[in-house]
């Protein structure tokens, strides 16, 4: 039962994959004249104009374009960039990692410190603290991340204290965890950006545990504090909880975009941007259809949790 | 927290006195002065209604005080140890081994998320394994590993309350604190959730609070009774007393709002309701209901008054109190009527699942006919392809003889104007953001088009449902449950109609309040010519309101014909356990 769920939904993914990638195929050729054209801008020549359309298949028909390009994607051939001429999957490994590697950071340390004090706001509800948490998220919740970025650069970097570098100093060819201290101010900018939303929604999920009847007869089974949390409260709060988490992470996916541009931070979102301004057309629907898989796969980790979670779904024969 | 009287030993088993819960922040007093002596062995039941503080009252025995809710004053002796004024370690360590709930909603009181063996295994510091298996075989569950390894939806609604009384008595506590435990369950698992507590409480030697809005429940089990209204104990004593020679007026009252499953008493129901905990009078919180009340009891409170030993009542008129049942009157109805509805091989299904199976029935013009039958029977299915709300079954439904279509988006204005539905539910049947006026006049337009003067039809629906007129302006949430109920029924009659299906529209509310339903539906019938379909689980309701009865299990209706003849003489074997499994009691001088 749980495993055909999960493929059902697994499938679900793959469907909306095969739209996005339409509507991403759909978005380039709705580019002003055609592809070639908004690439080469100003600097079209004719000459170039038929060298570039020849190697986008611009002559061929509008479906036999698609599938040669979809065919590329299934073999992970996403084309060459235009900009270095590298294939475009070589160029994006190294990022791909590298970004991973600071939405990781920033999954593990926000995911668990929110659900702690979303459950320890949820436990000294209307004292002080809970009023102070609250308010504090909701501001944290409606600032966007660049000027949780900015305000950290001043804070940390450049005005007040000097201990952290304000941007990330590319060292090549060493990984990104070489020097510690670079990945503190973007790892931190996206736990703030993150750990707001997750904290409100453990705060009411746990609110809404504590007062129901099984918590209540936990606690008149005569159990004590600690048990009737962690076994009583905290499991049935997960579920409703890990559907926000996982929408937070695959804002991350997105989210990096401006946080890495702000550091300069070598991962997708500093190379999408790049990528943009160079106009080379096959990163940015390799990375465009990359960021749509991860929302997809994180969400399907969020279901699987969800019904991991419930016991009438795991029982049911 | 302060203890007015000194802490005396005692051989009371509980000893409650002076005990008072209040609101947090509110300081609205819930519970106030309660004072209750269990013996040993003994069964107390606390009879109330809802709003009683009965609940609350519960709950504080085990110094368990709801959120915005805090214990006062008093003490709370359990086997000589004040509860009330422990700390909460010693509370806690208490909890399950002195004093043990056992909650209303089993559904909802074990842990969707654990098994059942883990919920019952910490009540006893996950240790005793042959104990858990123990306390599973006496109350009649099995004791194998796969059962311990089950979830709670994988139990029926008894298997749930029978885990819940187990987990209560696990750790062998000297007091039980029982919650309304068998609300929601059938007659028949009700009645084996009863024996079994009855049982278990004489295996352990426990004592019990049994709390209840239900006398018919109490009278069978209890030996002593304590009466709640408006968060006191207005009446307590043995239980055959209480219940033979009543000294309160609430109580005796109360007592004639019981159905009488013989059908021989008239039931009575008060007029009014309970006043919340906010707006409590000064005086006597039931004096504004009372037929005995006079200028004395509105402007003071009547203290607690000793009548005979072990029975003591809070009334300046407890001397005046009486029951006097008057003799149930068979209201006339056509003997030979001719028939309204005829359905005829009904089989319903919802999705794959078939709910009802070839269901013929002829309901009577002017006369009520009751669709008994208990949860997952298909009696509510059966109500809502009459009214058209569910459309996805076989056979076929005639109004007068003309065939109804299915749904009812494809029945004309007129066949939905004759036939009217009220629902279950007063509390969620009733938009919160339209006024009466606004509720009533609504279907009216609808189905009836431009009405001359609506404003007298308003008023005129209000009356026939015993409303005042100054209720139309209000909202729901200023009205209190019966009065809902009747602005549900005044919507319905506004149209008109020829049927009338009443789903279950008493059970959301307080005894009192159902018989004053039953007494205005009665009264309809009588004089608007109404044919009523009337669907209930309590066949008590039966025998008082309905001539002709069609009693339905899985499905199908397995028995079929006037009430009188069916309950004197019951056929099908489902029908007899249905009369036998109801509690009951005969009140003393019922003709």
């Amino acid at each position: 039962m749980m495993l055909r769920l999960v493929g059902r939904r697994l499938l679900h993914g793959l469907v909306i994959l095969f739209a996005v990638s339409i509507v991403v195929f759909l978005a380039t050729q709705a580019l002003p004249g055609d592809a070639a054209q908004a690439i080469l801008g100003r600097e079209a020549t004719p000459e170039r104009l038929a060298a570039l359309r020849g190697q986008l298949h611009l002559g061929e028909p509008l479906v036999g374009q698609y599938l040669a390009w979809l065919q590329g994607i299934v073999t992970f051939d996403l084309g060459q960039s235009l900009a270095s001429g590298l294939p475009v999957s070589e160029l994006l490994i190294p990022r791909i990692s590298n970004s991973l590697v600071l939405m990781l950071i920033a999954a593990v340390i926000a995911t668990p410190l929110s659900i702690a004090l979303g459950t320890w706001s949820a436990l000294r509800r209307d004292s002080a603290t809970d009023h102070v948490t609250s308010g504090f998220t909701l501001v944290l919740a409606a600032l966007p991340e660049f000027v949780i970025g900015i305000f950290l650069v001043l804070l940390l970097s450049t005005g007040v204290f000097h201990v952290l570098p304000a941007v990330f100093v590319a060292n090549e060819p060493g990984p990104i965890w070489i020097d510690p201290l670079q990945l503190v101010l973007p790892t931190l900018t996206l736990v703030l950006a993150v750990a707001p939303y997750i904290v409100r929604m453990m705060r009411a999920t746990m609110l809404e545990v504590l007062e129901s009847e099984y918590v209540q007869q936990a606690r008149l089974k005569g159990l004590p504090e600690r048990t009737v949390l962690l076994r009583h409260a905290l499991p049935n709060a997960i579920g409703p909880v890990a559907q926000v988490v996982a929408l937070q992470m695959a804002w991350l996916a997105g989210g990096v975009v401006v946080v890495e541009y702000l550091f300069r931070f070598p991962g997708v979102g500093f190379a999408l941007v790049d990528a943009v301004n160079n106009r080379d057309l096959p990163v940015v629907q390799g990375l465009s259809l990359l960021i749509a898989a991860v929302y997809i796969v994180v969400n399907l980790a969020a279901d699987v949790v969800a019904l991991a979670t419930n016991p009438k779904v795991r029982t049911a024969s | 927290m302060t203890s007015t009287t000194p802490t005396t030993p005692t051989t009371a088993t509980l000893d409650v006195d002076h005990l008072r819960i209040s609101g947090v922040p509110s300081d609205a007093v819930i519970v106030d002065e309660v004072r209750l002596e269990i013996a040993p062995g003994e069964i107390v039941g606390v009879v109330g209604e809802s709003g009683s503080g009965k609940t609350t009252l519960g709950l504080g025995l085990l110094a368990y005080c709801k959120r915005g809710t805090r214990l006062d004053d008093g003490r709370i002796l359990i086997g000589g140890r004040d509860i009330a004024v422990l700390p909460a370690g010693e509370v806690r360590r208490m909890r399950g081994v002195s004093v043990a709930y056992i909650p209303q909603s089993p559904a909802s009181a074990l842990n969707p998320a654990l098994r059942i063996g883990t919920q019952l295994r910490e009540c006893v510091g996950d240790v005793d394994e042959a104990r858990v298996r123990e306390v599973l075989r006496e109350v009649a569950l099995p004791d194998d590993d796969t059962f311990l390894k089950r979830y709670p939806h994988q139990l029926s609604g008894g298997q749930q309350q029978r885990i819940a009384i187990a987990m209560a008595f696990i750790g062998k506590p000297r007091l039980i604190v029982l919650d309304e435990p068998t609300t929601g369950l059938d007659v028949t698992t009700q009645k084996h959730v009863l024996e079994t507590v009855r049982r278990m409480c004489s295996i352990y030697g426990s004592a019990a609070v049994y709390i209840s809005h239900d006398m018919a429940v109490v009278a069978d089990l209890v030996d002593r009774i304590a009466v709640m209204y408006s968060g006191r104990v207005v009446e307590a004593g043995p239980a055959a007393e209480v219940l033979a020679r009543p000294r309160h007026p609430y109580t005796a009252r109360l007592l004639m709002a019981v159905p009488d499953l013989a059908g021989e008493r008239q039931m009575l129901g008060i007029p009014g309701h309970a006043p919340s905990p906010l707006h409590r009078p000064d005086g006597c919180a039931f004096a504004p209901r009372c037929l005995l009340a006079e200028d004395r009891c509105t402007h003071e409170r009547p203290p607690e008054r000793q009548i005979a030993e072990g029975h003591t009542a809070r009334c300046f008129k407890a001397g005046e109190v009486r029951v006097e049942p008057s003799p149930r009157v068979e209201p006339a109805v056509a003997p030979t009527p001719e028939p309204v509805l005829e359905i005829s091989g009904l089989s319903a299904r919802y999705g794959r699942k078939r709910v009802l199976e070839g269901v013929d029935l002829t309901v009577a013009r002017g006369h009520c006919t009751a669709l008994l039958g208990e949860s997952g029977s298909g009696k509510t299915t059966l109500s809502r392809c009459i009214a058209g709300l569910h459309a996805d079954f076989e056979g076929t439904i005639t109004l007068d003889g003309e065939p109804l279509p299915a749904s009812s988006f494809r029945r004309t204005t007129d066949q939905r104007r004759r036939v009217q539905y009220v629902f279950q539910n007063p509390y969620e049947s009733l938009n919160p953001r339209k006024t009466v006026r606004e509720l009533v006049l609504a279907p009216v337009k609808h189905l009836c088009g431009a009405v001359a003067d609506p404003e007298a039809l308003l008023q005129d629906v209000l009356a026939q449902a015993a409303l005042r007129p100054d209720l139309a302006d209000r909202f729901p949430d200023q009205l209190s449950g019966g009065e809902r109920q009747r602005v549900a029924i005044a919507r319905a009659l506004a149209a008109k109609p020829d049927v009338l299906v009443c789903d279950e529209v008493t059970s959301a509310l307080d005894v009192s309040v159902q018989s004053s339903i039953v007494e205005l539906l009665q009264r309809l019938q009588a004089e608007l010519d109404l044919t009523l379909v009337f669907v209930t689980h309590d066949i008590a309701l039966v025998r008082n309101i309905a001539q002709q009865v069609a009693v339905l299990e899985h499905g199908r209706i397995v028995e079929h014909g006037p009430v009188r003849e069916v309950m004197q003489n019951p056929q099908h074997a489902y029908t007899r356990s249905l009369m036998k499994d109801t509690p009951t009691f005969v009140l003393e001088g019922t003709p």
